[in-house]
């Protein structure tokens, strides 16, 4: 009980920055229907899917189209009704440039759907078929990272407090925020799907304080259930998993632990919207809102987007660029990467394309400043691993703690010598991953080696011992037969 | 349409080195504000040498060293080193000694060791230590509080090297306290000189105080952190008012400590300079506190009447143990440890990891 009391506990995370919102919450509008849809069959990292169509097949919307290899991907569906014209390398969503494999699908402007499969009690369903469900829609966490949701709900071990991410920390998306006030109350639907599938006693939406609309629009639909609507500060970046927990309830989860081990789970808000649509009346996930802003457009705004729209259609849409448009981000200005081409098509993990003017700078030798430590809300010491990962010490990049740098950049902003760090944590990351994959192949080889020299050595001990019983079988039969001979 | 990439974050911000040092150099306005009040034209003449010595050192520092000359030559850190230089050594000191101090500061102090930000000492105190045991004599002459000189006289005095002009040159109350006490005068006695005013010099209080307030203005501003100078300031004002109340005849007052030399300017501007400087608030407290505590010790028992540029030198040589002492590691709990070893390669663990945490 003491304890309790004694327990350091802070209703906010240490670090992190105030940063300028840029936000335009507007009206989510819909674009007409894109002539081409192009559908990457390359997920994240190593995840595929597998095109379950041929080239000249007719699709309806809603139709897979490309299935999951593996546990950790998710099938395609396509977002419209048409004929697959190709399957060919394309630009995809990717920092390296990639070409990769993309189904075409060319629409043919009559949007005709598969029959959805409602299933409007879903409490009387058993927890694993609901989990199908939503691996069958192709859901993925739609904060940004794309990871998907089956697997995340897949319960163990258990789980007390779902958390229902809306912060959007970072400036300029405001695609959640719109989402919210437009569809507050399938939000709620969706999430007490995702809180029935965890059993969590607890679901809490977590909304930064600089959204009064969508939080009221949230604590009016949430009205009769038990799902807690909470303010949290709007410091960037209060949306980041630990963050958001240590700004919730106090707790801190310890470097290199992950967050369900301590019963939390979050998920974004347009997650939930999504399981509401796939559970409650059997619609996939082929659309998602995004948010198209920054200086280079001429008409910010959200976007219902079908996924695999080419982003030049939404630019279009959006009455084309200004003379600021120099660079395309495909997510926030914090996180996002920068894309190569604007041929490139919208994917599931797409909340924001932003354009905007380059501003860059000479990035000059670090000043010691200290700025930079003081604003990691993982509390690292980013100059520190600087130099370490500068140095390809990786060892000392694992000792002080870089595989929990969640590249939240805010060292990166702050930094008066404009010194590229979280660049270097990524090739850093990476570089240390790989490193791992090849002593852990190294020690595999070296185990079957060493299994191989004991099966050998067993093989000889054995045959050493047959041939000594041997010996002995003749040497007692030579007696024996020499006791016979002297009876 | 084809965009460049680059690495994410793409945020923009206006905190930049040169911001910094621009900011510092405008603090420092009072300060050349007073000096000007007290000594006229010689402080800036002494400014302008030292500016322009600094910038054509720095150009050629990096010329030679194949480095991009503008950007870093506008970051401002030569500018800055040059004017606290000609702030710090006598006012009429003559013109080849703030020539050689500045040169001293940024091809030694600072381009030997590898430039802004690599290097162990601040460039302007080695400057400063360089000058005071090269030409003893010329560092120790002090403008008189009392006398204003205009351009004219000013020039003759830094340029021509007069031998001598009535009044031109007095002592500082450290200076005089100094020897009087050894002398075995009362502090008391020795205050009623005329070149005390209401705590110390009549000219050096307010100097002082121009840095305090320029100071503050950092520190609002958070270009500076407040650790430091406060540590400063503790470390003077502790031993001196345990010796002070020990005995009130033969020790000066605390606030005198404060008041006279360069004390603040020290606490300020000085020992705030972050590449020297041990970091996090700890090490700040500490490192400050040792740079206080050696001024005082220097001036009441050492050889040399201030000590400022000693006490930080010996403080930035001790940097780097504190920060290694203090900082460590952040540790891992060994528990944390242990499960990592354990199930590193587990791919439950694994699998569920989102590998982007903070986009869910
Ligand atoms: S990017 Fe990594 S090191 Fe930098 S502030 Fe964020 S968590 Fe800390
Ligand atoms: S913010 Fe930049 S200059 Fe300051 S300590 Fe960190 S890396 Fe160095």
């Amino acid at each position: 009980m003491f304890n309790f009391f004694w327990r350091k506990k802070k209703s906010t995370f240490t670090g992190g920055i105030i940063l300028d919102g840029h936000k335009q919450v507007t009206k989510i509008n819909t674009p007409q229907l894109p002539k081409e849809l192009i559908y990457p069959l390359f997920l994240t990292s190593d995840r595929y899917t597998k095109a379950c169509v041929k080239v000249g097949d007719y699709v309806k919307k809603g139709q897979v189209i490309a299935i999951a290899d593996s546990l950790l991907s998710t099938p395609i569906h396509a977002a419209s009704s048409g004929i697959i014209s190709s399957i060919e390398k394309r630009l995809i969503a990717h920092p390296s440039g990639l070409a990769d494999d993309c189904i075409i699908l060319q629409t043919d402007g009559l949007d005709s759907a598969l029959e959805a499969e409602p299933c409007l009690d879903y409490r009387q369903q058993s927890r694993d078929f609901l989990r199908k469900k939503i691996h069958q829609a192709g859901i993925v966490g739609l904060g940004g990272a794309a990871f998907p949701t089956a697997k995340k709900l897949s319960g163990s071990p258990a789980i007390h407090t779902l958390i229902i991410n809306a912060a959007e920390c970072e400036p300029y998306i405001s695609c959640d925020e719109s989402l919210a006030i437009a569809s507050a109350k399938e939000i709620i639907q969706g999430s007490l799907i995702i809180q029935h599938i965890l059993q969590a006693s607890l679901c809490i939406i977590a909304i930064e304080d600089s959204k009064p609309d969508a939080y009221l629009a949230l604590l009016f639909a949430a009205k009769e259930t038990d799902i807690k609507i909470q303010k949290v500060p709007s410091i960037y970046p209060t949306g980041g998993e630990k963050q958001l927990i240590q700004v919730l309830s106090g707790e801190q989860i310890p470097p290199q632990k992950l967050v369900f081990e301590y019963g939390y789970i979050c998920q974004n808000i347009a997650t939930s919207f999504a399981v509401y649509q796939a559970v409650l009346l059997g619609i996939p996930l082929t659309e998602r809102v995004i948010t198209v802003t920054g200086a280079g457009i001429k008409q910010a705004q959200n976007i219902q987007a079908k996924i695999g729209t080419p982003i030049k259609d939404l630019v279009q849409f959006c009455q084309g660029y200004t003379e600021h448009a120099q660079q395309l981000i495909m997510g926030g200005p914090m996180m996002g990467i920068a894309l190569a081409s604007d041929e490139i098509a919208v994917i599931k993990a797409s909340n924001c394309l932003l354009i905007e003017p380059i501003k860059a700078s000479a990035i000059q030798p670090c000043i010691r400043c200290g700025d930079c430590a003081k604003v990691c809300p993982s509390e690292l010491l980013p100059q520190q691993l600087y130099w370490y990962s500068r140095s390809q010490q990786w060892d000392n990049c694992t000792d002080y703690n870089l595989a929990d740098c969640i590249e939240c950049g805010c060292c990166d902003v702050v930094c008066p010598s404009k010194i590229p760090l979280v660049q270097s944590f990524r090739i850093a990351k990476s570089e240390i991953s790989q490193q791992q994959k090849q002593a852990e192949q190294a020690a595999l080889a070296k185990k079957r080696f060493e299994n191989q020299q004991q099966r050998k050595l067993r093989i000889e001990q054995e045959k050493a011992v047959l041939l000594e019983k041997r010996k002995a079988t003749i040497e007692k039969m030579k007696a024996a037969a020499a006791q016979r001979k002297l009876n | 349409m084809q965009f460049p990439t680059s690495c994410s974050p793409f945020t923009p911000s206006n905190n930049t080195v040169q911001r910094m040092m621009l900011y510092v150099i405008a603090a420092l306005i009072p300060a050349i504000g007073t000096l000007f009040w007290f000594f006229g034209f010689s402080i800036l003449i002494q400014l302008f040498l030292a500016s322009c010595t600094a910038i054509l050192a720095e150009s050629l520092c990096l010329y030679a060293r194949k480095r991009s000359v503008l950007p870093s030559l506008l970051d401002g850190s030569a500018l800055l080193t040059a004017f606290l230089i000609a702030m710090a050594i006598p006012s009429i000191a003559p013109w080849w000694v703030v020539v050689t101090g500045t040169l001293f500061s940024i091809l030694i102090a600072k381009h030997a060791y590898g430039g802004l930000g690599y290097n162990p000492f601040n460039p302007a105190m080695v400057g400063y230590v360089f000058l005071l045991i090269s030409f003893p004599l010329q560092m120790t002459i002090w403008q008189s509080p009392l006398l204003f000189l205009d351009l004219n006289s000013a020039l003759t005095v830094i340029f021509l090297e007069p031998t001598s002009i009535d009044g031109l040159s007095s002592a500082t109350t450290l200076d005089y306290t100094k020897t009087q006490l050894h002398l075995g005068q009362s502090i008391n006695s020795i205050q009623q000189h005329a070149i005390f005013g209401f705590i110390a010099d009549k000219n050096k209080e307010f100097i002082n105080l121009a840095y305090l307030i320029g100071g503050l203005f950092l520190l609002k501003q958070k270009i500076i952190h407040w650790a430091i100078p406060t540590a400063v300031i503790l470390g003077i004002m502790l031993p001196a008012s345990i010796t002070y109340s020990m005995d009130s005849s033969i020790y000066p007052s605390p606030l005198f400590h404060l008041a006279s030399g360069a004390t603040l300017c020290a606490a300020f501007f000085i020992a705030t300079d972050p590449v020297t400087a041990s970091s996090g608030t700890k090490g700040h407290l500490i490192y400050g506190f040792l740079i206080g505590s050696l001024i005082y010790c220097i001036r009441t028992w050492g050889g040399y009447p201030d000590a400022v540029a000693f006490a930080v030198l010996l403080a930035n040589l001790t940097a780097p143990t504190i920060d290694y002492y203090l900082k460590g590691k952040k540790t891992i709990a060994p528990l944390a440890k242990e499960y990592t070893r354990n199930n590193g390669s587990n791919l439950e663990v694994g699998a569920l990891a989102s590998p982007d945490p903070v986009r869910d």
